[in-house]
Order: structure tokens, then sequence, then C-alpha cells
């Protein structure tokens, strides 16, 4: 039985009495960052408070005691997603993965003439770093046409070619929150010998994201999106791919050996991409974080983010002033128009009431042409959002006054 | 100047967001141009003043933005239209105190008064401001 309000007691920002505009909080931004349990905050205080020490440096127990942890981390992050545990390289969070595999991969083998996928619903972290290698490379980009905000297999195909040797796309779409069938697209790029790069970020959080099942070549993804702490996540990449790619960054802890003649012996991956001291403390809370999404069940979440919205959908199904742009969605993510309202204005409204919202571009620069309007209102859930707080959101919506009442009232 | 009540400011905003008269193409050549867009929320303006012998002959604006940028940098078109260079530089200093609850000279803001409550909604100021800010960048070096 998954009982909502047994798991929020565990979240400080939601224990605390945390107002905002001095309204009880409703965080409805999940898409953009989540809370932490007190598991995860403890995880982290107690390698501050209890064995502080450099990772794969010191030849003394706290040491090995910090290596120990993070190697717990990575093995409970690659039991998530099913992959090897050697195929899990820390980053500094789902950007700092897409610029690894786009520099790390996308400069050392692209070449002119060659193609990268991209789709116009992608945010700008799995955009802009292929911009900056299809400019040092010469290489192209092409877009995946979106149809009813969902990505085709059928259009993958239109634009995939023999000189395409990335499709780059996310596996839930940040702004309309519709799931992809990756396998499939991965299945399409390995036809073509292209590599397939899936971006994580909203998906590993909220659905079954299962590295060997898809077959992607590598999965980005932030432990920030689920429960864990900011400034980290993960690049899993197939070991081979691991084993060609170059290193991003260089410098301790990544080499072996090294001379004044220039020639380096760079370690084994995961650790040849992981150069300087790691953020030790945000990788133990990131393993926290997952082994707490588990002991919950991803499948739960996935259930709990649906009827979260089926209940939202049925509240406001009468409502005439609202454009809901992804009814069929329903994966924890609602985006939407009041008509008439500027969405920023919307959003100003609802954190006047509260509310925490989404208003704008989402970081998805490239949709506005798609969806007919410039910008939208984004209301995304977790595993720790109520009903009530649904209850909250859409009476802001039916009744929510005068924009103007933010700032007269 | 009168006191305005709430209802009053209220309808002096929806006024200037419903039908700037200040949001249009500039309507012939000789205007600055300051493009200004915010990386957080759709707000994309371009900010035209026409400056000639030290006098802010003219000022308009067009893009898209929200009801606060829009209601905000139509006033300030109106504000700064006939003032020289350095009352222009006065009220757009007025303005910006107001924003972040410094002291300020109210007679100098005029209509832009209605924009006293933004601080309380700390995440619009860069709306109330941004048209604000291209201005003051124009009039920057003259």
């Amino acid at each position: 039985m998954y009982d909502v309000y047994k798991i929020r007691k565990q979240f400080p920002m939601l224990t605390n009495n945390i107002k905002m505009q001095n309204k009880p909080l409703t965080f409805l931004d999940n898409c953009s960052t989540t809370f932490k349990p007190q598991c995860v905050i403890d995880a982290m205080n107690e390698y501050y408070t209890k064995y502080t020490s450099n990772s794969h440096r010191g030849d003394y127990d706290l040491s090995v005691n910090a290596d120990t942890k993070i190697e717990e981390a990575r093995k409970e992050i690659a039991s998530l997603v099913n992959s090897e545990v050697n195929e899990v390289v820390f980053t500094t969070g789902a950007t700092g993965a897409l610029n690894l595999v786009a520099y790390g991969y996308g400069l050392k083998y692209l070449k002119k003439g060659d193609e990268i996928i991209l789709s116009v619903a992608e945010h700008a972290s799995n955009v802009l770093p292929w911009f900056r290698i299809a400019e040092l490379t010469g290489a192209t980009i092409k877009y995946v046409e979106i149809v009813n905000g969902r990505i085709l297999a059928e259009n993958l195909r239109k634009v995939i070619s023999n000189k395409t040797k990335i499709v780059s796309l996310a596996h839930v779409g940040n702004v309309l929150g519709y799931v992809a069938d990756i396998k499939e697209f991965a299945k399409i790029a390995h036809e073509y010998g292209a590599i397939m790069v899936c971006d994580g970020a909203q998906s590993v959080p909220h659905i079954k994201t299962d590295f060997k099942d898809l077959d992607v070549d590598f999965l980005a993804f932030s432990a920030h999106k689920m429960c864990g702490p900011t400034g980290v996540g993960a690049l899993v990449g197939k070991y081979e791919l691991l084993q060609k790619m170059d290193p991003f960054t260089t410098g301790g802890g990544m080499n072996s050996v090294f001379k004044k003649d220039g020639t380096v012996d760079y370690r084994l991956p995961p650790y040849k991409f992981e150069a300087g001291t790691l953020d030790v403390a945000g990788i133990i809370g990131f393993g926290r974080a997952v082994k707490f999404i588990k002991e919950i069940g991803i499948d739960n979440i996935h259930k709990h983010d649906q009827e979260l919205i089926d209940y939202a959908l049925e509240k406001l199904k009468d409502y005439k002033d609202i454009i809901i742009y992804n009814k069929d969605a329903r994966n924890g993510i609602l985006t939407f128009n009041i008509k008439g309202v500027f969405p920023q204005d919307e959003a100003t409204l609802m954190n006047y009431k509260g509310i925490a919202i989404r208003s704008g571009e989402h970081c998805a620069k490239l949709l506005d042409n798609y969806l007919d309007t410039k910008a939208t209102c984004r209301m995304s859930t977790y595993l720790y959002t109520t009903k009530e707080e649904i209850d909250v959101f859409v009476d802001a919506i039916i009744n929510g006054g005068d924009i103007l009442d933010a700032y007269f009232n | 100047m009168p006191t305005l009540t709430n209802d009053m400011m209220r309808s002096i905003i929806m006024d200037h967001y419903s039908d700037p008269q200040n949001k249009h193409q500039p309507p012939k050549e000789g205007y600055e141009k300051v493009h200004m867009h915010s990386d957080n929320c759709i707000d994309d303006l371009d900010i035209f003043l026409l400056v000639k012998d030290n006098i802010i002959v003219d000022a308009c604006f067009d893009g898209t933005a929200c009801t606060i940028s829009t209601s905000s940098t139509d006033i300030m078109c109106d504000l700064l239209r006939g003032k020289e260079i350095n009352e222009g530089r006065k009220i757009i200093d007025a303005f910006f105190k107001m924003m972040h609850e410094e002291e300020f000279d109210a007679d100098l803001l005029d209509e832009a008064i209605v924009f006293i409550n933004t601080s309380k909604q700390a995440a619009r100021i860069r709306c109330a401001t941004i048209g604000w800010n291209a201005a003051e960048e124009i009039l920057k070096d003259k």
C-alpha cells in the first residue's frame, strides 16, 4: 500500500511548515528539482562528521571508508538502471554527463559531413553540447519531427541515414512528459551504425529505465531530480564505448602513469572520467537517494504520478479556460495555459497562493513553434505529492482571481 | 500627486497592459535600440529611444512580455518622453530604488508608483525593471 503521508514524514521540506507568501508551501515543480529525505541528508552529513577524507588517495582507513561508500553508491545506481557497476561514471549531473559524451565521444569520432539527430523538444543540455560539437567538427544537426508532442520511430527513420553518427533524445520530455520509445530508437540508430544517447533526466526518477533492455549506448541523469543532492549525476555508458571515449577533464585520480615526454596511461573506465576530487558527499547522497527510490519502488512512483495527473485532469475537465497540452502523457507533468493569461502571470498568481509551478519555455527553446504558444505553465508531481496539493492547485486555477491579486492583497 | 488606491493602481497596470500606447516599432529612423531578454522567463523586448540635443524625444518598445513588464515599460516610455537625459536618469534611478525598497522620490515616478508592491513578488522584479534596464543602458554613455 502506497502511503504518501508516511513518505512525506521523511522530508524536512514537507514537515518544517515551510511557507511561501505566508501560505503553506505546495511544491509542484518537481521536474525542476525534488526535496531530499532525511536519510539522504544524514548520509551526506555522516561523511562530513564521521569519515571525511579524500577518495582514491589515502593509505589509511578513513580514506578506504570513503572509497567504499562511493563504490556502494555506484552499485546502487547500476542496480537501479540495470547496468554493470563499472559502466557508471559520476558527473556533475545530466548536463555534465551529456557534455562528457559530446566532448569525449562526439569530438573524437565525428567529422565533417556526419550528422547528429536531435528533436526540437530537447532540453538545452541535450542541444547546446551538440551545437558545439557540430561547430568544432563540421558535423550537422538534424531534427526528428514531433507529432502531437511525441517522437515517432517512423519519423526518426525519415531523417536517419548512413551519415548519422549520433542520435540523442530524451526518454521523457521535460515540457510535455511523453515517454519516447527509446528502445526502438536505439534499434534504428544501431541499424545505421549510429550510437544512441538517452537523456534520462526526467525518466530515471519516474519510470523504469533499463539500460540493458533499452540497449542505448549512453544514459545521462541527475541525482537532484530523484531526491538526491544537487551537483551530482551519472553517465552510464556501454563499457566498450567508455573504453574508446576520451576523458573530458584530466587530472588527479584518473591516471596511473604520466611522464615528462607527455605519455600518459589513463585508468580504466569509469575512473578515467572522474578527474579531481569528487563530490564525495554528493555521491554518497546520490546512492542513498537511489536506495530510497528502490525501497518505494519505481513502478509505484510512476503509478502515483499517473494517479495524481488523472485526478487533476478529472477535476479540471469541465473548466473551459484551461488549455492542456499533454492530457494523455500522464507521467507526472501537466503542461497548460489559462486562456488570455500570460504564463508568467499565472505562475506569479500561484506563487502568491504558496504554489510553486514553472512558467516559460522550460529550457526547450526550440519547441515553441510546435506548441502554438511561446510559453506554458508546467505543474509536476513526485512521490510525495498528495491529492490535497492537487486540490490546492486546481482551486487556484479555477478560483484564482485576478493576476494582480499577487501585488495588491 | 494624489494618493492612489489599490484599485486605481490595478486599473492603471491593466490599462497599460491591455492597450500599451508605446508598444510599436519606431515610426522613423534614428532611434537607438537595446534588446532585452530574460534567461528564466520569456520576456523578449526591444526598447527604442530617440535622443537628440540632450532630450529624450521619444521612447517606444516592442516584443513579447508579461503583464508587469509590458505595463511597466509602457509607463516608462510615457515618463521619459520629452525629458532631459539627466532627468531621465533620475527617474530611472528612483524606479530602481523603489524596486529595492530604498528611499526614493515618488514625485519623479508619477504613474510608475503603481509598481511599488513588486518587491512582494521578488521573482517579478526583473519583469518590472526589464525596460528600465534597457533605457539606462542607452542613456549610459550620453
